[in-house]
């Protein structure tokens, strides 16, 4: 009887120690067929782009493109700044104060990636009801500042990382 | 599946179909017993796999032309337009093929709406049904990403963010779809990849689906069930594949004027110009047979709230078959869901069209009106009528109207109840 007993816990283990290796294994194999998906090392290479700003005239605005997605570069006139932080961050549906969407000292400068965080259309520029950017797919209205006034997107334009190389240069990325 | 064993007359057709039947196969389909009263709206599966084939001809046709690079497949489809022999009339039948492809998709649906086709015994094939219909969207979608021009561009930017609402890892999804940091050249390669291989996923589905349809036999415009082979019933051929031969003749009747003549109408003029990652189109809209679900998606003011709605729209119809409480198949003998049923077909219709149009104003409300109303049909009309509806009187068999002389099905039972 005990000797029966002792047979079956052997099998069982042999069943449950297959099982996982071949778990294993297969997990193995899947993973690369997976991971090949994502961005390669030449997609990964483009990740910085330098950009000259020193014709931007305050009050206009460039696109640049980084990584495959625009990016707004806007120089702000002091009126367009003073708008952006008289606003009342309760009315914010993601707040977020104007202070953090800029580099300090160089406040005029906004730099956001311009895509629309519903379902990544370029937004228009001075248009909408916010004197900001204006999402023409599905009507997602920004403030000067790219934060989300109204419309179906649920967050501010992001601002990507960047620096300034020099006084002219910004280094995106 | 056929009750009958089928012997080949000669030897060598006999030898072979020992070592492998597929001459009996042959005369299942061809013996197979059919309802005799189906109407011209079961003659669409026969459409549908036409429409199957014709894609996946042309689509290696066009295959053996086409460049799959961001640099070089739009000017590669102009190529195709322009100095390819007859180019012209196989993308031109390639896409209208799938716009044709979709209209018989939808009238089968609807056909399977009304008489009840997609109950018990036919749940499975139902819900192969309506899987192959998920990856038709899916082919269809990658498809008009090939030819990289405006709309392909941002309708593949608008639909791959779809997958950005879902929480925490909505992003990395995103990335891994695109295989960059945007939709750009790694996107367009898998996608005429995946796109190639789909319509070959669907003919497999196609098998089964037949398959699953042989074992229960069709359902038909009254929805009894009936014996097999009896009075009921005809053998397929020539029967029925002489009225799908007549259908599907008027049907390419039609698709060669699209191809013929207004081959550029169902397409977006946009989808003309080159893709460019810097300007969005000012309206951008998907093709036409997608729009009900596009202005279900934007009907909501939530980004992720519309993402689960518009897919929850499709996912409800495969639990269908578990909604609809009536016992009786056919919408012939179902006065109150047959006036339902024509209300969701209006609905649908509306939805498209608002889908097409701004989402804003009267479009907007009416997007919503119609996207509750599309789900309260599912989840509250279909099990309450089933349940409170009085039916008509079903006949005993499909022969009884006509043996009876009467042609109206419930006076039939009428007289059959004096007797
Ligand atoms: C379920 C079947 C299929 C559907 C619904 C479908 C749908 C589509 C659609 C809507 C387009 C865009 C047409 C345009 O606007 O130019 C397209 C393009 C294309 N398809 Fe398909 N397709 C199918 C099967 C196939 C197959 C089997 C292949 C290849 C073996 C293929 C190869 C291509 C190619 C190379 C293009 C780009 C050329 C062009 O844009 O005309 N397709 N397809
Ligand atoms: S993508 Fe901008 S509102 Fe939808």
């Amino acid at each position: 009887m005990s000797k029966e007993e002792k047979k079956v816990n052997r099998r069982d283990f042999l069943f449950t120690a297959s099982y996982t290796v071949g778990a294993v294994g297969i997990g193995a194999v899947i993973w690369p067929m997976i991971d090949q998906m994502n961005p390669d090392k030449a997609q990964q290479a483009l990740a910085t782009t330098e950009v000259d700003i020193s014709s931007i005239e305050p009050g206009k605005s460039i696109t640049v493109l980084w990584r495959g997605k625009p990016v707004f570069l806007k120089r702000r006139t002091p009126e367009e700044i003073a708008e952006a932080r008289a606003v009342n961050l309760d009315d914010l549906p993601d707040p977020q104060k104007d202070e953090e969407r800029v580099k300090e000292g160089k406040d005029e400068w906004l730099v956001m990636l311009g895509v629309c965080t519903h379902l990544g259309c370029v937004p228009l520029k001075d248009k909408g009801d916010y004197n900001g950017w204006f999402c023409p797919c599905h009507g997602s209205h920004y403030d000067v500042s790219g934060r989300i006034r109204k419309g179906p997107a649920p967050t501010n334009m992001e601002i990507p990382k960047f620096e300034f190389v020099d006084n002219n240069t910004i280094k995106i990325g | 599946m056929s009750e009958h064993e089928y012997t080949p007359k000669s030897k060598a057709g006999k030898w072979f179909n020992d070592r492998l039947p597929l001459l009996t196969l042959g005369a299942h389909l061809t013996d197979y017993p059919t309802p005799k009263n189906l109407n011209y709206w079961w003659t669409f599966g026969g459409i549908l796999t036409f429409c199957l084939i014709t894609q996946i001809v042309t689509g290696i046709v066009l295959a053996m032309h086409y460049v799959a690079h961001a640099d070089l497949a739009f000017a590669s489809v102009e190529h195709i337009m322009r100095d390819v022999n007859y180019g012209w009339l196989i993308r031109y039948i390639h896409s209208n093929g799938a716009s044709m492809f979709f209209l018989a998709v939808y009238i089968h649906i609807f056909r399977s709406l009304f008489y009840g086709s997609y109950k018990s015994p036919r749940e499975v094939i139902w819900i192969i049904g309506l899987l192959i219909y998920l990856l038709m969207m899916a082919a269809a979608f990658m498809g008009y990403v090939l030819p990289w021009g405006q709309m392909s561009f941002w309708g593949a930017t608008v639909i791959t963010n779809l997958f950005s609402a879902i929480p925490l890892v909505g992003d990395s999804i995103t990335t891994w779809l695109w295989g960059a940091y945007s939709v750009d050249n790694p996107t367009l390669n898998r996608f005429f990849s995946l796109h190639y291989l789909i319509p070959f996923l669907i003919l497999g589905l196609v098998v089964l689906h037949i398959w699953a349809l042989h074992v229960p036999g069709n359902n038909n415009p009254v929805g009894i069930d009936i014996k097999k082979p009896s009075k009921d019933t005809v053998p397929f051929h020539p029967y029925i594949t002489i009225k799908d031969a007549f259908a599907l003749l008027v049907f390419m009747i039609i698709f060669a004027g699209f191809v013929f003549f207004t081959p550029n109408v169902l397409g977006h003029s946009d989808n003309y110009i080159p893709a460019n990652p810097l300007v969005t189109p000012a309206h951008i809209v998907p093709e036409w047979y997608l729009l009900p679900f596009y202005a279900i998606l934007r009907s909501v003011p939530d980004k992720l709230g519309g993402v689960i709605l518009m897919f929850s729209a499709i996912f409800i119809l495969f639990v269908l078959p578990w909604l609809d409480t009536s016992k009786v198949r056919s919408a012939v003998f179902r006065p109150i869901y047959r006036q339902f049923f024509w209300i969701l077909v209006i609905d649908v219709l509306m939805l498209g069209y608002v889908g097409a149009m701004p989402a804003e104003g009267i479009y907007l409300v009416l997007a919503r009106v119609g996207t509750i109303y599309y789900f309260l049909h599912f989840i509250v009309v279909m099990p309450v009528v089933g349940y409170l509806e009085k039916t008509d009187p079903i006949p005993m068999s499909i022969s009884e109207p006509v043996l009876t002389g009467v042609a109206e099905p419930s006076i039939a039972r009428k007289v059959n109840d004096k007797i």
